[in-house]
């Protein structure tokens, strides 16, 4: 009895052969399916209908939370905490309170968009099985690979090793947990 | 290493490739990272950062005498308050918004060529921010209470003057240096993750992979980052207008002549832009001499940046005479007055330098034999860094110098301890932006390899 498995990937050499790659898996039925490149590649995404995430709700929720911040606390600074009587001027100006809170809505937006990205991408995760591949640390030079989990309900480990060498995959290998 | 390189520039135009061609992935990746990677460290390399070093020791000097006897050292009295502080401010912060400019708004206008100069444009903005930084904390007289300018609970009972526009500028500053900061470590990552699976020492690889953060390259991943990416710039790009917009308030809102106008926002940050991407070109063009790097940083980016130049500096140029004419158009005796002391008092000697920095050097960038030539170029770029410079001194203090009533005016000279605090900024950043070509990818790994030929995914054609 082998140990289990983390899954099982193939290694590419061009960017074609992983987006087609990556299609078949999904056509064959494979849900459970990661694909790693050098760079960002559009095709790929659409191959993987990996289309919608949830970093622009975050992104508008931190903006929003920004723009309360700012406003309510300089409302409550001048007008509540300390009110200053100048010339009788009113203590609620609001214009004068835009650019804080202009600058508090970037800057909350900012933070909620690179901590929703390490957030979504379960980021900082120092060791995964994927780097058990001896070839895989090529994913950030020039090769390309994609991954079937032991997940996935249609994982079977021979049945998938031989499924991914029809793809053209130069190599496959067992990705050990 | 990328011997199969070929730079390819004798048809200066349109069409030129972004990057030279014969580049793979695998070459574009040992390339950069070499620099980083290789335990040669050129004699450039040590010469300028050594400079560098000479410089930031000069400005702990002037800090530590500044601490010592405080803001009387400079050469700052009645009326002229600002000095050299404000002026150095409002000159650093302007050089770093050509980096957001180039990672933010180039990227929104999807201008790829931007890819092989963002990420060290990135790191100017960040340095610049930093040294910008200095002028008003040192200002400021007593520098460790500097915490007072944020609101929070305290046992004194007040609170900052929202209403004031230099409580606008820390907001905003300290927004735009975490916000460039944030930028630059989201595109750093995955280079980063490359760093980490090249570096040849357990150490190297340890540090990198600790930055890196796991990153693996993941398709889910990259989908993510590509919306983060876009996020940041579409956040970055109104925050960039916004912080030479709040800068030039810190002016605009207060009555003294010359000053008090509206155009002042526009007019700053053209005139940011201006000076920045002198900077970035100063910057590149020794950079990819040095390290070879004209295959990636090509003559079409310098031709680009100077073009960018070319238009802001006219629309700085613009601003001038605009500033003229409504000085005399207005009526108003003191802005007039204000105009004519600038051109004609006791620092028109520095104004008619402005005017020949940025607005007659300016015109050799029409010729495209200028653009094209690296060291004229080069040439440009500091003519154009000393001009912005006399600009924003000319704004404070001929303004301030000679405001309303004439008993109340008074010239300002600079001490030795100015200009110890100004180059001494001037060496904090050549320290960090050496410190950072030394230990950091200077170009973005992976963007570039998004510019290849390879890069494109051909369709299947029974798909």
């Amino acid at each position: 009895m082998k140990p289990p498995i983390y899954g099982v990937m193939a290694e590419f050499d061009n960017p074609t052969a992983l987006v087609n790659a990556a299609r078949r898996a999904r056509e064959e039925g494979y849900r459970k399916v990661d694909a790693f490149s050098p760079f960002p590649i559009e095709e790929l995404s659409e191959a993987l209908h990996l289309h919608k995430n949830k970093l622009p709700l975050i992104v508008l929720l931190g903006g929003i939370g920004g723009l309360l911040t700012g406003y309510l606390m300089q409302y409550y600074v001048t007008v509540i905490y300390f009110p200053i009587n100048i010339g009788g001027r009113p203590l609620h100006s609001w214009p004068a309170y835009i650019i804080i809170t202009f600058e508090l809505t970037i800057l909350f937006a900012a933070l909620a968009a690179v901590f929703g990205l390490l957030g979504l991408c379960g980021l900082p995760m120092p060791y995964h099985p994927v780097f058990n591949v001896p070839r895989f640390a090529l994913a950030s030079r020039n090769r390309f690979f994609l991954c079937i989990e032991s997940t996935d309900p249609l994982f079977d480990r021979s049945k998938t090793c031989q499924f991914l060498e029809t793809l053209e995959a130069s190599e496959v290998t067992e990705v050990a947990h | 290493m990328a011997d199969n390189r070929e730079v390819v520039e004798t048809q200066p135009g349109r069409g030129r490739p972004v990057i030279a061609p014969g580049y793979t992935f695998g070459t574009v990746t040992d390339q950069i990272s070499s620099v980083v990677l290789t335990k040669k460290t050129p004699i450039f390399w040590f010469a300028c950062f050594g400079f560098g070093f000479a410089l930031l020791l000069i400005f702990l000097w002037a800090v530590a005498v500044l601490f010592a006897k405080g803001v009387g050292v400079w050469g700052i009295q009645r009326p002229v308050m600002w000095g050299f502080a404000i002026t150095n401010f409002v000159w650093w912060i302007g050089i770093g918004h050509a980096g957001t400019l180039i990672s933010a708004i180039l990227l929104l206008l999807n201008q790829s060529w931007r890819n092989s100069i963002n990420r060290f444009a990135e790191a100017m903005t960040l340095f610049a921010v930093a040294c910008a930084g200095m002028f008003p904390l040192l200002h400021l007289g007593r520098p460790w209470l500097f915490y007072w300018l944020f609101p929070y609970p305290n046992s004194m009972g007040v609170q900052p003057q929202f209403r004031s526009p230099l409580v606008w500028d820390v907001f905003a500053v300290s927004t735009y240096a975490t916000v460039s900061l944030l930028f630059w470590f989201v595109g750093l990552l995955p280079d980063l993750g490359t760093l980490r699976d090249r570096a040849p020492s357990r150490l190297g690889r340890f540090l990198y992979g600790m930055l890196a953060m796991g990153w693996r390259g993941s398709a889910r991943h990259w989908s993510i980052y590509e919306t983060a990416t876009l996020l940041l710039a579409g956040l970055a790009t109104p925050l960039v207008v916004s912080v030479h917009t709040v800068v030039s308030f810190d002016f605009t809102i207060a009555i003294v002549p010359g000053w008090h106008s509206t155009f002042f926002p526009p007019y700053f940050v053209a005139g940011a832009i201006y000076s920045g991407f002198a900077m970035v070109l100063v910057l590149a063009i020794p950079l990819r001499k040095v390290y070879g790097l004209e295959g990636l940083i090509t003559q079409r980016h310098l031709d680009n940046s100077a073009k960018i130049m070319l238009a802001t500096g006219l629309i700085v140029s613009y601003a001038y005479i605009m500033e003229t004419f409504s000085a005399w158009y207005s009526g108003n005796t003191y802005e007039g007055a204000a105009i004519w002391h600038r051109m004609t008092g006791p620092y028109a000697g520095q104004y008619w330098l402005l005017v020949t920095c940025n607005i007659i050097a300016l015109q050799v960038l029409w010729f495209k034999r200028v653009r094209l030539s690296p060291l004229l170029l080069f040439i440009e770029s500091m003519v154009v860094l000393v001009g912005m410079w006399l600009e924003r001194y000319m704004i404070i203090v001929s303004s301030l110098a000679q405001d309303f009533m004439p008993g109340a005016w008074g010239l300002f000279h600079a001490t030795r301890w100015d200009w110890a605090t100004y180059f001494g900024t001037i060496g904090l950043f050549m320290f960090l932006f050496f410190l950072f070509i030394r230990l950091l990818p200077m170009i973005s790994i992976f963007e570039v390899r998004t510019l290849l030929p390879q890069a494109k995914v051909e369709e299947e054609s029974e798909a």
